[in-house]
């Protein structure tokens, strides 16, 4: 699991130096090559696209694309979405009752259309899928963080703090918030791999991070139409989303045992 | 119970009207529709016209008004695209062809991912557990378009046993159904193993066994009627990704329902029909969880009787 | 031989239940032997974790799988040996012949069906009858356990009944199919003391309307009195001190036994005085080579750390044996007198 998870993030944070040749200008006499083991060279060890392009170097730049695309999704979101859950959590009364009504709200939407809509009224780039990713996911965080802070705020220390005379925002950031932040972690970690299918899923359908970045998601959405005469053009970025975020699901589900085992699946 | 009810179908409203607001809000977010709509030629009088005809002169707040009165009669207006059909008329008319995908996908996965995960509960920790866990992990990993893709190259192009694409007969409906269903069946047993385990573990358990009841009946009626409560609350956001999900399989396998609608709409910028897509989505998403939670109360007693 | 009448109504012997944990290979009921009579109360008494529990579910054969299992030893139902049967004859055993009642009356009862389809499937396991008469017995089965209005509280949920109430419906789930054995583990634990009261006055009533033998685990030696005649204490998996429980209240033999005796308040002490067990019981994967209590005992010898000490009688009277697992009883000085 680690191993992948390693061989994820060494090429995101390498792709620069490593990959063997350009991912956006590719050579047209090189164009549609296949795969080593399947007539290819090691020249082009995955292949190239339909422009000449070579399939690994636009993957191991696609994995950097995925890679800071949900973790400042994530981030964002998370960051939205524990503030509120802190909230919510610490001053209950009319705070906790609107903000839950709207996490209620949001998560009776189905937020990929409206991502989809988002993305196509304020057209596709990353800060659309960021602000996308990070409105799908701030109603999770709050729930979650607010259960957290709802018992943890009543626990001996919080009233301790507090007797001696501690702010309410120096109570939440030094007391609350360091006991909900396995929780926060965990939530994080699992929901990495869901944010880069998302993502993914966006680019396909031409919504989400536009060409000629080499995402992933657009990848496969190229090498749809060769499917027949180009297989690999389609396959190889497919797989390398499907290995990624089993490992990071894997990843997840190890993190919440360790972490937090009274979290449920989500 | 009723009280219990009455307060989720409110909250159910409360979300369409929200869903409503950011249908409205999206096309005035784009810039006027009428630049969108008007033909390159036309003057400036005739965007007036069409102006003072949308009401598009009137105060936003009552513009939403007329909007969601319209809305609520089922009228988005006309299509830009499809000249000379209404947007709501063209999402009726590919309704169909989506419940009847997603329903197939919904009820295969459920078939499958019930009784898988029920037993990877009873087995726990054998091969068949492993087995199982494996195929959901994977299931959870894939993206459903490229598992589409794959399985058009696999079936239909390399061993043509099925079509490629389109919507025909009942082979029609096997590869966008496995790449539509795969995700919620993993899921769908993650579930309904973690439930399972739980309850088999309960006193209540442990007292049918003393009663003298047969193991499969302890397991399939005592414990699953217990268990069943976990997945079913997931089952409403299965429905609603089936429809959400509709917009990328569709687009794949070349279905023709409201998702390649959707996407079509999108791409030619043709705003009352993704308007009207929008809010009919919302709409079955929140009657989907509004029966959901019906459900739930009627499975568990501890609701029914508040 | 005995005659049959004489027979008693469950006998176990030498059984041996092993669970696989993680730290090993456990023998958690390590030859253990009891039996009760028609109409008798046999008391099991002991700690959490002395076994008590799983041996009553090793009676049932419900022991946890596939971790547990039940190595060697008899469970004889009437001269039957229960360990030979298949499972499906086990279960017309299990709720007809043996039933039990478990401890949490708020988790033993089905929170997602009624009062009466539970009643009524437990009758109708072991019953070939039309539904309609199977309610009216449910009915009846609800009324023998005191529970008021039973014709109206058939249609009641569990979470809408009090912890007393839940607990007199397990009452009639486990005695529904009019069983020749009960076992009670710890029935009254979980309740009220009030409601406890009630709770073993309307078994004892049962049982002399029925004649039912009664196993009843618990670790309160104040439940003893009240309702056994005869009591096995257990101690770390083995049967320590077996006997009729006047002998054993009145002449303790095991130092345990003494010690678990001394911890129970009598209403008129103080409560200051409680006297508990120094230390903890020894852990099943590092058991003692000698006698398992040594470590603990104030009255341990040499011989006691290398040896486990036989059975040993301490007196065999009219009503049956009292016999001690105490290296103690062969030298009699020994025995410090508790009164």
């Amino acid at each position: 699991m680690f191993v992948l998870v390693v061989l994820l993030v060494i090429p995101a944070l390498s792709a620069d130096w490593l990959a063997p040749h350009d991912p956006i200008r590719g050579s047209i006499p090189d164009r549609l090559k296949p795969p080593v083991f399947f007539g290819g060279t090691w020249e082009f060890a995955l292949g190239t696209d339909r422009l000449g392009r070579d399939i690994l170097s636009r993957i191991m730049h696609g994995a950097k694309v995925s890679l800071s695309i949900s973790i400042a999704g994530i981030l964002a979101g998370g960051v939205l979405g524990t503030a509120l859950g802190l909230i919510a959590g610490y001053f209950r009364g009319l705070a906790d009752a609107i903000i839950m009504r709207l996490v209620d709200i949001t998560m009776a939407l189905p937020s990929i259309l409206l991502a989809l809509v988002l993305a196509v009224t304020v057209g596709p780039s990353f800060q659309t899928i960021i602000v996308v990713v990070t409105f799908v996911l701030w109603a999770l965080y709050a729930r979650q963080v607010r259960g957290e802070v709802l018992s943890i705020r009543e626990r001996d220390f919080v009233a301790r703090a507090r007797v001696a005379g501690a702010s309410d925002l120096r109570i939440i950031v030094r007391h609350i918030l360091p006991n909900a932040a396995n929780t926060i972690i965990v939530l994080a970690t699992l929901q990495v791999g869901s944010v880069i299918l998302l993502e993914a899923g966006l680019s396909f359908l031409g919504v989400g991070i536009p060409r000629p970045t080499p995402a992933w998601g657009l990848m496969v959405a190229d090498g749809r139409q060769l499917i027949v005469s180009a297989w690999w053009i389609a396959f190889f970025p497919g797989l390398a989303i499907t290995l990624t975020v089993f490992a990071l699901n894997l990843l997840g589900d190890w993190m919440r045992d360790r972490l937090d085992p009274r979290l449920k699946e989500v | 119970m009723k009280r219990y009810l009455v307060i989720r179908s409110l909250q159910s409203l409360l979300a369409l009207l929200a869903i409503s607001v950011i249908a409205f809000a999206m096309s005035h977010l784009t810039g006027s529709p009428v630049d969108a709509m008007l033909p390159d030629d036309a003057g400036p009088e005739e965007a007036a016209r069409l102006t003072k005809l949308w009401g598009l002169d009137l105060p936003l707040y009552e513009q939403y008004f007329v909007f969601l009165g319209n809305a609520l009669q089922g009228n988005f207006g006309d299509s830009i695209k499809w000249q000379g059909q209404t947007a709501f008329g063209l999402v009726l008319e590919r309704l169909p062809a989506t419940i009847q995908l997603g329903g197939f996908a919904i009820i295969v996965s459920t078939i499958i991912a019930l009784p898988v995960g029920v037993l990877a509960a009873v087995y726990k920790d054998t091969p068949f557990d492993s087995a199982g866990k494996l195929v959901a992990l994977l299931g959870q990993a894939m993206p459903n378009f490229w598992l589409g893709i794959v399985l058009i190259w696999i079936f239909a192009v390399h061993l043509h046993w099925l079509p490629t694409s389109g919507r025909g007969g009942f082979s029609h409906m096997i590869l966008p159904a496995i790449a539509m269903g795969w995700f919620q069946v993993a899921a769908f047993m993650r579930l309904t193993r973690s439930a399972m385990l739980e309850v088999l573990d309960s006193e209540y358990i442990k007292l049918a066994r003393i009663k003298g009841v047969p193991e499969r009946r302890v397991i399939w009626v005592h414990a699953l009627k217990n268990a069943a409560i976990a997945p079913l609350t997931y089952f409403g956001v299965i429905a609603g990704s089936i429809f959400t999900g509709s917009v990328v399989i569709e687009t794949v396998f070349a279905w023709p329902g409201t998702g390649l609608l959707a996407i079509d709409a999108i791409r030619g910028r043709d705003f009352p029909v993704i308007q009207a897509v929008v809010v009919t989505f919302a709409g079955v998403f929140i009657v989907a969880n509004l029966i959901v939670d019906t459900l739930y109360a009627y499975l568990d007693p501890r609701i029914r009787y508040q | 031989m005995r005659s049959p009448s004489e027979r008693p109504a469950l006998e176990v012997r030498d059984l041996e239940t092993r669970i696989d944990t993680k730290l090993g290979l456990i023998k958690a009921v390590d030859g253990v032997s009891f039996s009760v009579e028609h109409g008798e109360t046999l008391g099991i008494v002991g700690e959490s974790g002395s076994g008590k529990s799983i041996a009553a579910l090793s009676i049932l054969r419900l022991v946890p799988k596939p971790s547990a299992y039940i190595a060697r030893g008899q469970v004889l139902l009437d001269g039957e040996d229960l360990l030979e049967k298949s499972e499906n004859e086990m279960r017309k055993v299990r709720g007809k012949r043996i039933s039990m009642i478990l401890q949490d009356p708020q988790t033993s009862l089905n929170p997602v069906f009624s009062i009466g389809f539970q009643v009524v499937e437990a009758i109708g396991m072991h019953a070939d009858a039309p539904r309609k008469t199977l309610v009216q017995r449910a009915v009846e089965a609800l009324r023998r356990v005191r529970v008021a209005d039973p014709e109206r509280r058939v249609d009641d949920f569990p979470h809408q009944m009090s912890g007393g109430m839940k607990q007199r419906v397990v009452g009639a789930i486990a005695l529904g199919s009019f069983p020749s054995v009960l076992i009670a583990d710890e029935p009254t634990t979980a309740l009220d003391v009030t409601i406890q009261a009630q709770y073993l006055r309307l078994l004892k009533d049962i049982q002399q309307e029925t004649g039912l033998s009664i196993i009843f685990i618990t670790h309160d030696f104040g439940v003893v009195a009240r309702m056994c005649d005869k009591v096995a204490v257990m101690y770390a998996g083995r049967v320590v001190e077996y006997g009729p429980v006047r002998a054993i209240f009145n002449s303790p033999a095991h130092p345990y036994t003494k010690a678990l005796l001394n911890s129970v308040p009598a209403v008129e002490e103080d409560v200051d005085r409680l006297y508990s067990i120094k230390g903890q019981p020894p852990a099943f994967w590092d058991m003692p080579k000698g006698c398992r209590f040594e470590p603990r005992c104030d009255v341990a010898m040499e011989r006691c750390k290398t040896e486990y000490p036989a059975k040993l009688a301490k007196a065999a009277t009219a009503s049956g044996g009292h016999y001690a697992d105490c290296w103690a009883l062969e030298e009699p000085e020994w025995i410090p007198s508790r009164s």
